[in-house]
C-alpha cells in the first residue's frame, strides 16, 4: 500500500492504462501544458506526447463529440470537461449520441469512452462552477455513472471505466482531489456497479457517494459517541445502482438516511428512497430520509455556500429523526 | 442515383400502404447527386456520417437494399434489428457511422473519427454530410474549428436543400455561400451545383485527396433541393410553386442522363439496363423485407449496453 492523494491516484490510473493500451488517449481543455485545471493530468504530456494528450480549443460539445467519434472507430478516449457545469454545452453529444449509439444502431457500434469531469462545492466557485449534476446523467439509459469517494476507488474505477466498452461519466469532486488514502501497489480493477461498506453498523444505514461519504462518516462518528452504530454505504457507482447491497443493509438496520450534495428535488436520493420503499415498505421503522442541498443555486460566498449543502450536523439530525420516529406522529 | 430515386419512391408507396414501422421517414428525392457524388469519391477504409435524410447516403455507399427496407419495416433482418428505423440506418461494415436524428449532432462525431484517423494513421477520410439546418447549430462552429486547427482528414459537405424544415436558407443566414464561411476557419470552401453529380464528385475527390495528404478539411456547399416536403405530413406550403418548378426542371437524374449520352459515357441500352436492374433490386428488397419476421419484442430491451470488457476481466480473475 502507498498513500496517495486522490488526484495522484487518478493520474496513476490514466498512466497505467495509457501504457497498457496505445488506443487510450486523453483530450480536453488545458490538460496538457497546463496539467489540468485540478492537476490530474500533470506530466502526462511530457510522458506521452501531444498526440495522446490533446489540448483542445474551448469546445465542450465537440470535445465530447470527438471522443464519441474516436471511440466508434477504434480509439479509447478519455475526455475531460473542466467543470460538470459546462456539460450543459455537451449534453447532445453525451445523451443523444454516446448513450444511444449502441442501441439505436442495433448493437453494431460500441462507444468505449470515458468522460471525466469534476463537480461539487467547497471552493466558493459560485452558481456556475459548483453544481452536482449526477442526476442528469443517471436518468439516461446507456450511460454508466461513477462517483468515487476515496483514492483507491478513484484509481480502480477509472481503470475499469477505460476498459468497460460503454460511455461512462466519471464524476470527481473538487473537494476530494487533495484527500489522501491507501492505494494498493499491485495492479487492480475496482468493479463497476458494486457499492462499498465504508463503515459497518447495525442501527441505521447512511447511504452516500463522492464527498457525501465523508460527511456521512463524520456524522457516524458523532452518532457513535452517543452509542449509535451507523452503517455507511458508499455507492461508488451511481448507475447501475447496486440496489441489492442497499436493500441488504437496510433490511437489517430498518432505518435509512440518504446523503448527497446535489439539490433535493429529482436528485438520486429520490430514486434510492423509492426503490427502498418499494422493496422494504413493511420492514422500515421510519420513512426514508434525505439530506441534500437545498433547492437554490450556489452562491460564490463560501460561508453562504456552506449553508446550502449537507454537513454532518444535518445528517446527525436526520439520523436522530429516523431513530426516534414514532408512527403515531403521522396520525392526525 | 437511380437506385436511390427508385428506393425512395417505393418507400413512399410502402409508407402509404401503412407498412413502415415508424412514422418518421424523410426522403431525399431531388438530392441524389450529392449522395452519389460524395460516396463515389470514398475509398473502402473511409467513414461516412449521415443525417435523418440519409437513405441515399447509405445506398450510394453500397448499402444492402433488403436490409434497409427491412429496417424501415421494423423487421428482424433490418440493419438495426428493426429498432433504428429510417433515421438511424447504419452499416458499420461500410464505415457508415450512423444516420443521425439530431440536426448537426454527428458533426462532432465526424471530427472524432477524423481525430482517430489522424492519431492512428489509418489513411481513412471521413465524409461528413449534413443539411443546411446544421450549419446554424453551435456544434457546427466548434467542429469546423477543431477539425481545422488539428488539420483532420474530414470533408464537410453541406447538402443545402434550401430549407431547414420550413425556414429558407436566405433567412437562416446572411452568409449564403460556403467559400466565405470556410474562410473563417482558414479552410478551402467550395460551392458546387448539387444537381450535377459530376461536379459534386470532382469537388469531393479534390477534398478527399487533400484530406488524405494531411492538408486538413474542406467545406463543400452542395446546393440542391428536396422535391418533396420535409416529411410525409409536410405539403411545403411555405415554398413558391414557381421555385419548385425551376428546381424540378433541374432534376439530377435526367441531367446526368443527357450529359452521359452527350459525352458518350453511357448509351441508351446501358441506361435502360441500369434502370431495369435497379427496379429489380428494389422489388427483390421489398419482397425480402415483407417476408422477413418482425423484430421480436425482446429487441426493445437489448443492446442498451455493450458487454463490459472490464467486468469480463474481473470475472476471469475471480474464477481463475
Amino acid at each position: 500500500m502507498t498513500t496517495l492523494m486522490f488526484r495522484d491516484a487518478l493520474r496513476q490510473a490514466l498512466r497505467e492504462e495509457m501504457q497498457r493500451d496505445p488506443r487510450v488517449f486523453v483530450l480536453g481543455e488545458d490538460i496538457g501544458r497546463y496539467g489540468g485545471a485540478y492537476a490530474v493530468t500533470k506530466g502526462l504530456l511530457e510522458e506521452f506526447g501531444p498526440r495522446r494528450v490533446i489540448d483542445t480549443p474551448m469546445s465542450e460539445g465537440t470535445i465530447v463529440g470527438a471522443a464519441v467519434g474516436a471511440a466508434m472507430v477504434g480509439g479509447r478516449p478519455v475526455a475531460e470537461i473542466m467543470y460538470v457545469d459546462f456539460m450543459a454545452y455537451a449534453m447532445d453529444q453525451l445523451v443523444n449520441q454516446a448513450a444511444k449509439i449502441h442501441y439505436m444502431f442495433g448493437g453494431q457500434i460500441n462507444v468505449p469512452m470515458v468522460l471525466r469531469t469534476q463537480q461539487g462545492t467547497g471552493r466558493g466557485a459560485g452558481a456556475q462552477h459548483s453544481q452536482s449534476l449526477e442526476a442528469w446523467f443517471t436518468h439516461v439509459p446507456g450511460l454508466k455513472v461513477i462517483a468515487p469517494a476515496i483514492p483507491a476507488d478513484a484509481k480502480g474505477l477509472l481503470k475499469s471505466a477505460i476498459r468497460d466498452g460503454n460511455p461512462i461519466v466519471f464524476l470527481e469532486h473538487k473537494g476530494l482531489y487533495a484527500l489522501k488514502g491507501e492505494v494498493p501497489d499491485e495492479e487492480y480493477l475496482t468493479p463497476i456497479g458494486v457499492a462499498r461498506v465504508a463503515r459497518a453498523g447495525d442501527d441505521l444505514t447512511l447511504i452516500s457517494y463522492s464527498r457525501g461519504v465523508h460527511v456521512a462518516l463524520e456524522a457516524a462518528d458523532e452518532l457513535a459517541r452517543a452509542g449509535i452504530q451507523a452503517e455507511v454505504l458508499d455507492l461508488r457507482t451511481l448507475k447501475p445502482l447496486d440496489i441489492d447491497a442497499l436493500i441488504a443493509s437496510v433490511r437489517r438496520t430498518r432505518r435509512v438516511v440518504i446523503v448527497h450534495e446535489a439539490t433535493l428535488t429529482g436528485g438520486l436520493g429520490a430514486e434510492i428512497a423509492a426503490r427502498l420503499s418499494e422493496a422494504l415498505f413493511g420492514r422500515l421503522l421510519a420513512p426514508v430520509q434525505r439530506v441534500a442541498a437545498f433547492d437554490v443555486p450556489l452562491p460564490a460566498n463560501s460561508r453562504l455556500e456552506k449553508l446550502i449543502v449537507p454537513d454532518a450536523a444535518r445528517v446527525v439530525q436526520a439520523a436522530r429523526a429516523v431513530l426516534n420516529f414514532s408512527p403515531q406522529e403521522t396520525i392526525s | 442515383m437511380t437506385r436511390i430515386r427508385l428506393f425512395e419512391e417505393r418507400t413512399l408507396e410502402v409508407l402509404m400502404q401503412g407498412k413502415l414501422a415508424s412514422t418518421m421517414c424523410h426522403v431525399s428525392i431531388g438530392q441524389e447527386a450529392v449522395a452519389a457524388g460524395v460516396c463515389m469519391a470514398m475509398q473502402p477504409q473511409d467513414y461516412l456520417t449521415s443525417t435523418h435524410r440519409g437513405h441515399g447516403h447509405l445506398i450510394a455507399r453500397g448499402g444492402d437494399l433488403a436490409r434497409m427496407m427491412a429496417e424501415l419495416m421494423g423487421k428482424a433482418t433490418g440493419y438495426c434489428k428493426g429498432r433504428g428505423g429510417s433515421m438511424h440506418i447504419t452499416d458499420m461494415a461500410l464505415g457508415h457511422l450512423g444516420a443521425n436524428g439530431i440536426v448537426g449532432g454527428h458533426i462532432g462525431i465526424a471530427v472524432g473519427a477524423g481525430l482517430w484517423s489522424s492519431l492512428s494513421q489509418n489513411r481513412a477520410v471521413t465524409m461528413c454530410l449534413f443539411g443546411d439546418g446544421a450549419v446554424t447549430e453551435g456544434v457546427f462552429h466548434e467542429a469546423m474549428n477543431m477539425a481545422a486547427v488539428f488539420r483532420l482528414p474530414v470533408v464537410f459537405v453541406c447538402e443545402n436543400n434550401q430549407y431547414a424544415m420550413s425556414l429558407p436558407w436566405s433567412k437562416s443566414t446572411p452568409a449564403v455561400d460556403f467559400k466565405t464561411r470556410a474562410a473563417a476557419y482558414a479552410l478551402p470552401g467550395v460551392d458546387v451545383d448539387g444537381q450535377d453529380v459530376a461536379a459534386v464528385y470532382q469537388a469531393a475527390c479534390a477534398a478527399a485527396d487533400r484530406a488524405r495528404r494531411g492538408d486538413g478539411p474542406t467545406l463543400i456547399g452542395a446546393h440542391t433541393y428536396r422535391f418533396f416536403g420535409h416529411s410525409r405530413g409536410d405539403p411545403s406550403a411555405y415554398r413558391d410553386p414557381e421555385e419548385e418548378k425551376r428546381w424540378r426542371a433541374r432534376d439530377p437524374l435526367p441531367l446526368f442522363k443527357a450529359r452521359a449520352l452527350a459525352e458518350g459515357w453511357l448509351d441508351e441500352d446501358a441506361i435502360v439496363r441500369i434502370e431495369t436492374e435497379a427496379r429489380q433490386a428494389i422489388d427483390a428488397a421489398v419482397a425480402a423485407a415483407e417476408a422477413a419476421p418482425p423484430a421480436a419484442d425482446s429487441v426493445a430491451f437489448e443492446d442498451v449496453y455493450a458487454p463490459s470488457g472490464a467486468q469480463q476481466l474481473i470475472d476471469k480473475a475471480v474464477s481463475a
